[in-house]
């Protein structure tokens, strides 16, 4: 979830710049989880996270002079973020790998979602469960990088698309598509797990451009829970 | 203007975004009032957001705060 906005930043980072170098530790304070969150999403690996974490922090103090308050302070933090993942990741992996994993944005073909014709109201506490949740990192860790960069800072979060357009540095309109296909990839691996009973089944591994047509399975009788939860 | 439900799945995002035009808008939500298949996809698509907003689907590491805090202390009593 997003910080709430501090209203007294644009003053902590002139008294910083002034001196009051201690002021920093309150300043990132509300931003600690997101800039982890970010992190760890991408490289899925908690110690190579909170080591990004820390050195993008590092960096948010050393350059905080280049911070202009064009964007909002968590933006600038998450911009750092990104390009510390992104660094750590490209360490780790190799060009090969690279291309494997990410298909052309246009030989992708259709996001065909999974359909199941025999949805129920999920249980609430179907979704506090562990397991699920598990699912759901796991599932978020098999998108492909560009995919998965833009549903971290989108739906996990929450920033607006011009802030994630900014922070990964491209427009506003691919933002839109990545994030659209990235969810329709994750209702496809997780359809299966969020029926009513949360029935386990294999979900098998979705491959982007692969899609099948949905198969129509049973009655249909949709639930309204979380319908009237958003409402 | 009328839809078929490949062209709804298109619209998913942008539905639960709040940022189809009205034109578009309006031909979803009649295509879903009448098709439990899109209706399903929607609602999935909506509850995997919910779970994902949840702030306990990603835990801080034990000491996490505290460990960022110390490096940051070393940092910037360097920086005096």
């Amino acid at each position: 979830m997003r910080a709430p906005t501090n209203t007294n930043e644009g003053q902590f980072i002139a008294r910083i710049l002034a001196g009051e170098t201690e002021l920093f530790h309150d300043l990132i304070r509300p931003y600690e989880r997101l800039v982890y969150v970010t992190i760890f999403a991408i490289l899925k690996n908690e110690t190579e996270a909170e080591d990004g974490a820390q050195e993008t922090m590092i960096s948010a103090f050393r350059n905080l002079k280049g911070f202009r308050g064009e964007s909002k302070f968590s933006t600038w933090l998450v911009t750092i973020a990104m390009n510390e993942a992104r660094k750590r990741l490209r360490k780790a992996k190799t060009a090969a790998e690279d291309s494997l994993s990410e298909p052309s944005e246009e030989n992708e073909g259709d996001f065909t979602p999974a359909v199941l014709t025999d949805w129920r109201e999920i249980p609430l506490e179907a979704l506090e469960r562990k397991e699920l949740k598990e699912k759901l990192r796991e599932a978020v860790n098999a998108l492909p990088e560009k995919y998965r960069e833009v549903f971290v800072l989108r739906d996990i979060e929450e920033l607006n698309q011009e802030e994630t357009a900014a922070a990964l540095g491209i427009n506003v309109t691919l933002v839109k598509v990545r994030l659209h296909r990235a969810r329709m990839m994750l209702q496809k691996m997780l359809a299966p797990y969020l029926k009513g009973q949360g029935a386990v089944q294999d979900a098998g591994k979705p491959v982007a451009g692969q899609s099948k047509m949905p198969e129509t399975r049973g009655d249909a009788k949709r639930g309204g829970f979380f319908r009237r939860w958003f409402q | 203007m009328r839809l078929e439900c490949r062209h709804v799945w298109e619209h998913i995002s942008g539905y639960l975004d709040k940022q189809l035009d009205p034109e578009v808008l309006a031909a979803v939500e009649k295509h879903l009032a009448s098709c439990e298949v899109c209706s399903a996809v929607l609602d999935s698509t909506r509850n995997i957001l919910v779970l994902t907003a949840d702030d306990r689907t990603y835990e801080l590491p034990v000491g996490y705060s505290e460990r960022l805090h110390e490096r940051l202390a070393a940092v910037i009593g360097r920086s005096e």
